[in-house]
C-alpha cells in the first residue's frame, strides 16, 4: 500500500492520502475539502471549524477490534434535534476500512454489509420493520433525520456536497447493531456491534481537564 | 512479504480540536446570573441553572432559555452534583438528576435518577426510591417477548424477566446537565420487567423504545464509592427487583430436612427389625365396681429380659357406652422400684340423624421407657362408676416394642424450619408483587399497611 502525497490546489500545502481507500481529504492548513481523482486533487468545497465536541477520539487515535489494529483517519460529525454524534472513519491494519461511531459516548464499530437484499426507500421504512442479514434478525428501533455538521481528515467517500441525511438504526436480540444510511441515492447498510470503551483499547486519545482515564 | 505494513497515522490537522479539553469557565445563567459549572464538557445539550432551575441550551454560547425558571423548592439530593467515585471500575462524576413520578390509584410515587459521567466511558445511572438503589445502564440489544403467559415475559440474553408494572412517568424536577433534551413535565411510557436482582425497563417516547437494565445495589456500596457522609437511608418496603433475603434458603432447608427424615426413617426400619417385641405376660380379668370395695390386685411375677428397653402394656376391654380407669404400678420384685401410671379406656356408641357414631376406643396402651431386665409384677387398680355392667379385659405386657413416636416427633421438628422459611419467602414474594400491576386486592377496605 503506497501513500499518495499531493499538493492542495488552494494553498499548496502537502496533503497526504495515507490510505488507498481515501477518496476525500480536508486540507489541514486551509480547510479545503479535496477530492482525489487519482493523479490530481480538486478543491470542491470548504468547511468551517468543527464545533468543539467532546468525543475523546481524535484523528490518529488507535485501537483494536477483533484482534486487528486500526487507526482513526477521518470523521463525519452529524447533528440532529437532540444532539450530535461522530462517525470516525477507521482503517484497519489489513487495509480495510470501517466506522467507529461515538454517540453520547456510546461506541459501535460497523462495516459496510454488501448483500443486504432489497432495502425499501426512506419513505417506506418504519420502526419495527425487520431484516434478516447474516444469521440475525435486525429490527428498526429508531429513525433519525440529521445533517452534516462537518468533516475532518480522510474519508472513503465524497461527502462534501451532502446536507440532510436520513438514518434507520436497527438492533438485534444479540447485541449486534445495524444502520441503513439513506444519504446516497442507493441506501447503504452497515452492520456491527456496540462495544465498551475499555474493549476498544484506544490509545492516543484526547485528554480532559480534571480527569485521568 | 505479503503482510501489509501498518498504516502510518496521519499528521494532526491544524483545524482539529485541541488534544487537551479544558473545562468551560465563566458561565452565567442568562436568567438569574448564577455562576454555572459545566461538568461534561461539550457533551451537554441541556443544562439546568442551579439557582433558578431554568433549562438552558448548552450547545449555544448564549445559553438560550429553553424552559422558564421554576419556583419549586429543590429536593435534597442524596448524591450531590459533582460527587465523584469509582464505580464498577471506572471513575464517575454525578452530573445530573431527574426526579420522576408515577401515579397509581391516585397516589404518586417519586424516584430519583442520578446521571453519572466519565469523559471516556460515557454515562450510566443510579436510581433511588425509598432507600432502594439500582445501577442502570442502557441496553445494546432488544429483548424477545413472550406474551402467552399470565404475566408477559421478555428474554434478554439468557435471562427471563417477568412483567411487573406499566406506568406513565413524568419528570417533576431536573438539575444538572444532560447530553439530550430534558424538560420538566416530560412524559414517558414505562414498562418494568423483573428477574431479581435485575430489572429490565423500557421507555417509550413517540414510537421509539429505549431499554435499560438495572441491578439492585446496596446504598452502603454507593456511600463507600462516592465517599458520602453518614450512612444511606434504610430502604422502606420491598422493591420490585430486590433480591429475596430468603433466596435459596427454603430449598436448602428442605433438602436438609428430607435427608434427616430419611435417616430417621432408616433408624425406624432398623428398630423394627432388631426389636424383640416379645410378650412376657398376658392374662384376662373381669371387673365390676362394688361400693366401698377395694378392687386392687397384683399379677403373678413375670420375667422381663434382654437389654434395658421399653415395656408396653396393652389393655383390651369389651366396654360399651362406659368407661374404666386403671391405676398401674410395674414393680421390680427384687428392688421394689415401681413405675406408676394410669390409663382410661372409654367407648361410646349410638346413632342419630347422621347415622351410627362411636367415640373413644375399647383399647389403650401405655409405654414405660427404658426398663432394666428383672422380675416384675403389676399392681392393678381398676375403677368405674358403681352399678355399671361388669367389664371383661385383657392385660398384655410386651418387652422391647419398636417405637414409631420418636419418628413422628423428629418429623415434626425437622419440618418446622423449612415450612416456616417457605412461608416467610412466600410472604416476601407476595408483598413484592403487591406493589405491581398484579396486586391481590384485599377486598373491601383498602387499608395500606
Amino acid at each position: 500500500m503506497s501513500k499518495v502525497t499531493l499538493n492542495c490546489p488552494n494553498c499548496g500545502a502537502p496533503v497526504e492520502f495515507a490510505w488507498a481507500s481515501s477518496v476525500q481529504a480536508v486540507c489541514a492548513y486551509c480547510a479545503s475539502i479535496l477530492v482525489r481523482t487519482d493523479v490530481d486533487v480538486k478543491k470542491v468545497g470548504e468547511v468551517s471549524d468543527l464545533p468543539n465536541d467532546a468525543s475523546p477520539i481524535q484523528i490518529g487515535t488507535e485501537g483494536i477490534y477483533k484482534n486487528l489494529g486500526f487507526v482513526v483517519a477521518g470523521r463525519i460529525l452529524y447533528e440532529y434535534e437532540n444532539g450530535g454524534w461522530n462517525e470516525w472513519h477507521i482503517v484497519f491494519n489489513d487495509g480495510t476500512s470501517g466506522w467507529l461511531s461515538d454517540a453520547q459516548l456510546e461506541y459501535t464499530i460497523s462495516t459496510q454489509f454488501n448483500s443486504p437484499g432489497a432495502i425499501p426507500p426512506a419513505t417506506d421504512i418504519n420502526i419495527g420493520k425487520q431484516f434478516h442479514w447474516g444469521d440475525l434478525n435486525y429490527e428498526v428501533t429508531s429513525l433519525t433525520q440529521a445533517h452534516y455538521r462537518g468533516v475532518e481528515g480522510q474519508l472513503p467517500f465524497q461527502y462534501w456536497d451532502k446536507e440532510d441525511c436520513f438514518f434507520a438504526d436497527l438492533r438485534t436480540t444479540a447485541g449486534r447493531f445495524g444502520t441503513i444510511d439513506y444519504s446516497d441515492e442507493k441506501p447503504l447498510v452497515f452492520i456491527g456491534e456496540a462495544l465498551d470503551f475499555t474493549a476498544l483499547k484506544l490509545k492516543n486519545l484526547r485528554e480532559f481537564e480534571g480527569w485521568t482515564q | 512479504m505479503s503482510a501489509a505494513p501498518p498504516p502510518t497515522p496521519p499528521q494532526s490537522p491544524k483545524l482539529s480540536r485541541p488534544s487537551l479539553v479544558r473545562k468551560a469557565v465563566g458561565l452565567n445563567c442568562p436568567n438569574c446570573g448564577a455562576v454555572m459549572t459545566l461538568r461534561t464538557f461539550s457533551n451537554a445539550v441541556n443544562i439546568v441553572c442551579p439557582g433558578c432551575a431554568s433549562v438552558l441550551d448548552a450547545t449555544d454560547p448564549r445559553m438560550q432559555i429553553l424552559q422558564e425558571a421554576s419556583n419549586r423548592k429543590p429536593p435534597t439530593l442524596l448524591l450531590p452534583l459533582g460527587s465523584r467515585g469509582k464505580w464498577k471500575g471506572t471513575s464517575y462524576e454525578v452530573v445530573g438528576c431527574q426526579l420522576r413520578a408515577i401515579t397509581v390509584d391516585g397516589q404518586s410515587y417519586h424516584w430519583f435518577e442520578y446521571l453519572l459521567f466519565n469523559p471516556f466511558a460515557g454515562y450510566r445511572y443510579l436510581t433511588e426510591y425509598e432507600g432502594h438503589w439500582n445501577d442502570v445502564t442502557v441496553c445494546r440489544a432488544i429483548p424477545k417477548s413472550i406474551s402467552n403467559t399470565t404475566k408477559p415475559k421478555v428474554i434478554m440474553g439468557d435471562q427471563t424477566f417477568t412483567h411487573f408494572q406499566t406506568a406513565n412517568a413524568t419528570t417533576t424536577y431536573v438539575i444538572g446537565e444532560f447530553p439530550w433534551q430534558v424538560r420538566r413535565d416530560d412524559k414517558v411510557f414505562t414498562k418494568d420487567y423483573i428477574s431479581p436482582p435485575f430489572m429490565l425497563s423500557s421507555e417509550n417516547v413517540a414510537q421509539e423504545t429505549t431499554w435499560s437494565i438495572g441491578e439492585y445495589t446496596s446504598g452502603k456500596d454507593i456511600w463507600q464509592a462516592f465517599k458520602l457522609p453518614g450512612s444511606p437511608p434504610s430502604p422502606r418496603g420491598i422493591f420490585a427487583n430486590q433480591p429475596s433475603p430468603f433466596a435459596d434458603r427454603p430449598k436448602t432447608f428442605w433438602n436438609t430436612s428430607v435427608l434427616l427424615l430419611s435417616l430417621a426413617l432408616l433408624v425406624l426400619m432398623i428398630s423394627y427389625v432388631i426389636s424383640s417385641n416379645k410378650e412376657v405376660f398376658s392374662s384376662t380379668y373381669d371387673f365390676s365396681q362394688r361400693p366401698g370395695q377395694e378392687a386392687s390386685f397384683v399379677t403373678p411375677v413375670f420375667e422381663i429380659g434382654g437389654h434395658p428397653s421399653n415395656v408396653e402394656l396393652k389393655i383390651n376391654t369389651d366396654l360399651s357406652n362406659n368407661w374404666v380407669y386403671f391405676n398401674f404400678a410395674l414393680i421390680n420384685e427384687q428392688t421394689g422400684e415401681a413405675y406408676d401410671f394410669g390409663r382410661e379406656v372409654s367407648y361410646y356408641t349410638g346413632s342419630d340423624s347422621d347415622g351410627v357414631w362411636t367415640e373413644g376406643d375399647r383399647s389403650n396402651t401405655a409405654t414405660v421407657p427404658t426398663v432394666p431386665p428383672g422380675h416384675y409384677y403389676l399392681r392393678v387398680e381398676p375403677e368405674m362408676s358403681a352399678g355399671s355392667v361388669p367389664v371383661h379385659y385383657t392385660l398384655q405386657v410386651v418387652r422391647d416394642v419398636p417405637s414409631f413416636s420418636f419418628f413422628l416427633i423428629a418429623a415434626v421438628l425437622l419440618l418446622i424450619p423449612p415450612i416456616w422459611l417457605t412461608g416467610r419467602a412466600y410472604r416476601f414474594e407476595f408483598n413484592r408483587w403487591q406493589e405491581s400491576d398484579y396486586a391481590v386486592s384485599s377486598g373491601g377496605s383498602s387499608d395500606d399497611e
